[in-house]
């Protein structure tokens, strides 16, 4: 799961813009945790990936967030006393003492669930729709080596999965009894420092040790802000304007105990669609994007 | 400019007994294009990273003398001091390519300059220009073949302009026609901006004709430098493994060894030994070489059907992607028991796919793959094979004595240390597995084992081969190797079969999967090798070895 450019309007604007959307959708998660304000998010993760082209990787991430997120749901409502609402009762367990499963817990549990999806799917669409260099060129004045190694870190991911398959095809080759796990555990490793000796190699005599700052003004490059940019930064002030006001206005209320308490009335309802829109507004300009 | 200067410089890398270079003294004057030739462990390498800054700053040890780049010491200058005047290309481009686009990729270098985003900008959109490479700059780097990878660390290396460029067997990994695109690439880079050029390669016959001098070193010193013309003369009297296969044509025939297919042939024409141009339409004259090799034997193909069953069989093989490109194309190819394959083909032709196939390691969407028993596959990285901490671990002492790896000075040895051949022969007893108790395997599939051998040690792997009971299919880029070895060629193409045939025809009929002597020739009568070359040049046609029965 990687980064390559497509046609759309979220990788037309700028790694700034971009990543600014992607943070606004996951700190907005954050930030509420009403199902239906969640739901919206989701939706809005989900098609804004579609229209970005990035629906298989999405759809990819899912088989794994899916169960993650029941996994969270089935852990908080074990786990969790409060609640008034007694489901499932376990009676009298050895060392665990008295065990039984809320409606409150589970509920709970679902909206954390709920919460890590779009948080993963969110990454998802960093991943796969914001440009690593462009946005390594944006953190040079801040931290250059901090970013390049994060970057490097991600470019070698690929690279040694890509040796990991090499060394596994390779022993299947070998006849008689396979090497025990150990031995191709130190044989990776080997190879991991020799790619890591060879990476630091080119790097020297690329000038990375003496890399110098770059000069004022540079930080975008040649760039300005097109509107792409101007149309996913106003998106994300507006997810984020939009998820603070609802949370501080009580639209987009969520209590969990000890009683469900759940805001659904038309401001919820208003609040949720008007996020969902205000996200993907800026897929409706394709002008120029070719495909 | 003032070019790169070596004084008296010895270098030891740490731990090591021997000195990696010693004593070497060389004046590079601006604007020359050198190729640095050498067996393995000659020291190229070594004096390359010496001129870009690595020895000492990057790999410690103990180094003595000194080099000056531009008017820089080295001592006192890193590789990062030293980056604005030397660009540097290792052999293997995947760990040379840091970003994750190509543009980002060209970018790097200048950016840590401290460059303008105008003049990053202007220096990528240059390199891409100057290498043909514009449509890869939005490219994902890891997404890219092994060719494309290798002219986007060149154009890295490029942008910018350094006044000096160090490549380390840039071609090793590339198919003659990306070979020569990027030898051709070097030269303009070196006419247009007057770059300096230190060009370290094995394959000689590859890079010479365009370079101004040639250096040669022998454990690490200078045994030879002088233009290319010197340097083979040189060769071939003193160091025959360092001569390219035209040079020691040339010899045999007692002409002056020159460089390079177009001065080969002249030298044979000043001779009579060719005939001159247009003469052979003409019919106005016949050769020594025309007389001999109307009289050189030819064989019919013909396949013994009722012979033992096939080693290997695919039938109608086809491998297509879900959501990408087609890899096999209908692949029908018969192995007998003993026979002796090369397989051909352009970087991303499916070469490698085919002998994966082959393995057992894929499985056809389409057709057929039998095969009369094991199936052993060397993938192109050896290391990947050895996973103990001992020789004697990793292979039976049966393979280990098949490949000469079975006396006491190997057995304690950890893998790692060995030689880049070494390596190749243990993964090959890896692959041969105890062949005293067990059945060798029916097939040896060998996938580009020459990659970064000099010419002693592929001599050794072809007498090794030869030596293997069972059918060998090897993938290479090597055309003198696949003649040496093979004698039958198969060349694929956009994953389909277009050539099928006795080594004689496929590797003299074309432009760039063709051996050197066979180029020099015109490409005619299956002289593959310098010695068929001489034989056919002399008159001594019966001496050539006779085209080998190919069954297909």
């Amino acid at each position: 799961m990687i980064y390559r450019r497509r046609a759309s309007p979220l990788h037309a604007a700028s790694a700034a813009a971009a990543s600014g959307w992607c943070a606004a959708l996951a700190v907005a998660t954050l930030v509420v945790s009403n199902p239906l304000f969640l739901v919206a998010l989701l939706l809005a993760v989900l098609l804004g990936g579609a229209l970005a082209g990035v629906r298989h990787e999405l759809v990819r991430a899912l088989r794994w967030a899916l169960p993650v997120a029941l996994a969270i749901t089935v852990i908080n409502a074990l786990v969790t006393r409060d609640g008034l609402t007694v489901i499932w009762r376990f009676g009298n367990l050895p060392i665990l003492g008295y065990w039984y499963i809320t409606a409150e817990a589970t509920a709970y549990g679902a909206v954390l669930g709920l919460r890590a999806v779009i948080l993963i799917l969110s990454g998802v669409l960093y991943t796969t729709c914001v440009d690593p260099d462009e946005l390594l060129g944006l953190f040079r004045r801040v931290s250059y080596r901090s970013a390049l190694s994060a970057t490097l870190a991600t470019r070698l991911v690929p690279l040694l999965a890509r040796d990991a398959r090499r060394l596994a095809d390779a022993q299947r080759c070998r006849p008689g009894r396979p090497p025990s796990r150990a031995a191709l555990m130190r044989a990776a490793t080997s190879n991991l420092l020799d790619r890591a000796l060879d990476v630091a190699a080119a790097l020297e005599v690329r000038g990375y040790a003496t890399a110098r700052r770059p000069r004022r003004g540079d930080g975008l490059g040649l760039r300005g802000w097109s509107r792409h940019d101007l149309g996913f930064a106003a998106s994300a002030v507006a997810v984020l304007g939009l998820s603070i006001a609802s949370r501080i206005g009580g639209f987009v209320g969520f209590s969990a105990y000890p009683s469900l308490s759940l805001a659904t009335g038309a401001s919820t309802v208003v609040a949720s669609l008007a996020v969902l829109v205000c996200a993907l507004a800026p897929f409706a300009d394709r002008r120029g994007i070719v495909r | 400019m003032n070019g790169v200067r070596l004084d008296r410089v010895s270098y030891r890398y740490p731990g090591a007994a021997l000195p990696a270079l010693e004593d070497v003294s060389l004046t590079i004057e601006p604007g020359e294009l050198v190729v640095i030739a050498g067996g393995s462990g000659s020291g190229k390498s070594t004096l390359l990273r010496a001129i870009s800054g690595l020895v000492p700053h990057f790999h410690g040890g103990t180094f003595a003398g000194t080099v000056t780049v531009g008017g820089i010491d080295t001592r006192s200058n890193g590789p990062g001091e030293l980056a604005a005047l030397v660009g540097t290309l290792f052999q293997d481009p995947e760990t040379q390519v840091v970003m994750g686009t190509v543009r980002a990729e060209l970018g790097f270098g200048l950016r840590n300059r401290g460059l303008g985003a105008a003049e990053v900008a202007r220096g990528v959109e240059e390199a891409a220009l100057a290498l043909g490479i514009s449509p890869l700059l939005d490219r994902v780097t890891s997404e890219l073949s092994g060719g494309e990878l290798q002219r986007t660390a060149l154009g890295a290396a490029l942008a910018g302009r350094p006044e000096v460029l160090v490549l380390d067997e840039p071609t090793s990994q590339l198919d003659p026609v990306a070979g020569d695109e990027l030898i051709g690439l070097l030269r303009r880079a070196n006419e247009d901006a007057d770059t300096t050029i230190l060009l370290a390669e094995h394959r000689l016959e590859r890079c010479l004709h365009a370079a101004d001098r040639a250096i040669a070193l022998d454990r690490g010193r200078v045994v030879c430098d002088g233009t290319p013309a010197e340097f083979l003369a040189w060769a071939v009297s003193h160091a025959p493994a360092l001569a390219t296969p035209g040079a020691t044509l040339l010899a045999g025939v007692g002409c002056e060894p020159v460089a390079g297919v177009k001065g080969a042939r002249g030298a044979l024409r000043a001779r009579g030994l060719l005939p001159e141009v247009g003469d052979r339409e003409r019919g106005e004259s016949q050769t020594s070489f025309d007389k001999s090799h109307s009289r050189a034997p030819r064989r019919r193909l013909r396949r013994d059907r009722s012979a033992s069953p096939p080693a290997l069989e695919l039938r109608g093989v086809w491998h297509e992607l879900r959501s990408g490109p087609v890899l096999l194309r209908g692949v029908d190819l018969t192995l007998d028991p003993g026979e002796r394959v090369a397989l051909l083909g352009r970087n991303g032709a499916g070469k490698s796919t085919l002998l994966r196939h082959a393995a057992g390691l894929m499985t056809p969407t389409r057709g057929t793959v039998r095969a009369a028993g094991r199936v052993g596959l060397l993938m192109q990285n050896p290391g990947d094979y050895l996973v103990h901490e001992r020789v004697r671990d990793e292979a039976p002492a049966a393979a280990l004595r098949a490949v000469g790896l079975d006396g006491s000075a190997y057995a304690e040895r950890h893998p790692r240390e060995l030689s880049g051949g070494e390596k190749q022969r243990l993964a090959l007893a890896v692959v041969l597995g105890d062949v005293d108790r067990d059945s060798p395997p029916a097939v040896l599939c060998l996938d580009e084992p020459t990659r970064g051998m000099d010419r002693d040690h592929k001599r050794s792997l072809t007498t090794l081969l030869e030596g293997i009971d069972g059918a060998v299919l090897v993938a290479t880029h090597d055309t003198e190797f696949a003649a040496s070895l093979a004698q039958r060629v198969l060349l694929l193409a956009d994953g389909a079969l277009i050539a099928d045939g006795p080594a004689g025809e496929v590797l003299s009929g074309g432009s760039y999967f063709v051996t050197e002597t066979a180029r020099i020739l015109g490409g005619a009568g299956a002289t593959l090798t310098p010695e068929q070359g001489i034989a056919a040049l002399t008159g001594t046609a019966g001496a050539i070895g006779e085209p080998p029965v190919v069954r297909v």
